[in-house]
């Protein structure tokens, strides 16, 4: 499918910004930085945490443990896909057991996926909190989810994708709004 | 990477990215029975059946764990306690079974292409879970997954299966899996339970058990199906333990590497030694382990998703 590029919302400086913006409000309202863990959740909330952690460690010379959640298992459209999603590995070598737990993503859309982490973490164990942070927050919402630490809130119709690239996987550090081309 | 089957009939019908694919997600699911909270909701309202009329320890309740931590709805169904006795058809179970809406039925039959046949009438997925001589898929898959964790990959290696060949359903699914994934494929046993047909699928059949294990880096013993053996088809047991049964002396031609298979149950002191089956060379209980993240991995691919159109 081809797809337009309607407009370039952050770039590599911004993006940066924005996530030291998060980590000190992080540090402001955590006061027990120590309880604190992140679980970036599957594929670019992974990076997006990793990043975050080391910045904490660079701001409060603290070093927080960085998980990888796969939520496809907790899925609530999961008998409605055309073909099955591909499972890949959940990766939370410390327990969440009484952590104050950050879940990473990079877009905030329907709700629906932290709908399905927050169920799969709390299998996991009994977090003391769980704090949302997303780069991107693009509304839409079909639950009664919100973010506590937000990137940008980037009001977009729903027709159109926001793609966030990360130079870990992607070519470069950029945030797009593309839109399908007209068939 | 994908697996686009409503059935899981045996190894043979299967490309070598679909075997690859279920492997690669066994993976994944293997980290949920080292939780505390053994269970994903993934198949939450599913219903699968064990239909088995034939016994078995390990492949029921393994079916019934993996079901179990998906959260499916499992019935158990054996042939003793239910109207089979009465005369009631394989055709007549199942539908009578699927009007009970089940979503998968695992079937285990002593007739080679049971599942098949049901396959062709019924709505539900099938799987197969040992049909005669025939095939057992998923302890095939269950292997190449303990191989591969052992080894890394199964390209070049020698993989040695010994015994009952003839008589063996896990030897023709591992078989074919093997060939499929590179590795060498020698097969070790006495001429009455080892045709030389067996050459035709593609393996090395070698009636020379002390020769044959030179170099290998997979031994797969294969239990003595004595239920299966109304012929005499070895003199006595105590002759084939003499020529096949594997023993210290023997593993050591063996590479240093080299780790021991089996997929139970094991006669002890028949075709392996109890120091060898108990020692940290045998992952048998490796495989039993690897078994559930195998079978939920099957069940998710069959599964999940909306109703295919492929039949197979």
């Amino acid at each position: 499918m081809e797809e337009k590029i309607k407009a370039k919302v952050m770039d590599a400086p911004k993006i940066r910004r924005a996530l030291h913006r998060m980590v000190t409000e992080i540090s402001e309202r955590n006061r027990d930085l120590s309880n604190l863990v992140i679980v970036g959740i599957r594929t670019r909330g992974i990076y997006i945490g990793k990043r975050i952690s080391k910045m904490i460690k660079e701001l409060e010379k603290i070093e927080i443990p960085v998980g990888v959640l796969d939520i496809t298992l907790y899925r609530d459209d999961f008998s409605e896909l055309e073909s099955q999603h591909m499972v890949k590995k959940t990766e939370i070598n410390f327990s969440v057991a009484d952590k104050d737990v950050l879940l990473v993503d990079d877009v905030l859309f329907t709700g629906r996926t932290i709908r399905a982490a927050m169920d799969s973490l709390i299998d996991l164990g009994r977090p003391k909190t769980i704090q949302l942070l997303v780069l991107i927050d693009r509304g839409h919402r079909e639950l009664p989810i919100r973010a506590d630490y937000v990137g940008k809130f980037l009001p977009t119709s729903k027709r159109e994708i926001v793609q966030v690239q990360l130079k870990e996987i992607d070519e470069s550090d950029e945030i797009l709004i593309t839109e399908p081309a007209e068939i | 990477m994908h697996f686009d089957h409503k059935h899981l009939l045996g190894i043979e019908p299967l490309s070598k990215e679909e075997i690859l694919a279920v492997l690669d997600t066994a993976e994944s699911f293997l980290e949920i029975s080292t939780r505390e909270v053994k269970k994903v909701p993934t198949l939450r309202g599913k219903t699968v059946i064990n239909l088995f009329f034939e016994p078995s320890t390990r492949t029921r309740s393994s079916f019934e764990l993996a079901a179990k931590r998906l959260s499916a709805d499992i019935i158990n169904f054996s042939k003793l306690a239910s109207s089979v006795v009465k005369g009631e058809t394989l055709k007549d179970t199942v539908l009578n079974l699927e009007a009970m809406q089940s979503d998968a039925i695992i079937i285990r039959h002593s007739c080679p292409g049971a599942p098949h046949y049901v396959s062709t009438f019924c709505r539900s997925h099938v799987i197969n879970a040992g049909d005669g001589a025939h095939e057992h898929p998923t302890q095939a898959l269950l292997d190449a997954f303990t191989i591969r964790q052992e080894k890394k990959n199964l390209d070049g290696l020698k993989v040695l299966i010994v015994g009952d060949i003839l008589h063996s359903r896990v030897a023709r699914s591992n078989i074919f899996l093997l060939n499929k994934l590179g590795a060498r494929v020698v097969c070790v046993g006495p001429p009455s339970l080892l045709p030389q047909e067996f050459e035709k699928l593609g393996v090395e059949c070698d009636y020379n058990f002390d020769r044959a294990i030179e170099g290998a880096d997979v031994i797969m013993m294969l239990r003595i199906q004595l239920e299966r053996q109304q012929k005499n088809f070895f003199p006595s047991l105590r002759e084939y333990r003499e020529i096949f049964s594997l023993t210290q002396k023997r593993f050591r031609r063996a590479k240093k590497s080299a780790i021991i298979m089996h997929p139970g149950p094991i006669n002890r002191g028949v075709e392996i030694s109890t120091d060898l089956a108990d020692s940290t060379k045998s992952v048998i209980l490796k495989q039993v382990e690897n078994g559930i993240a195998v079978r939920m991995a099957v069940l998710y691919l069959l599964l999940g998703g909306k109703e295919r159109e492929t039949t197979d």
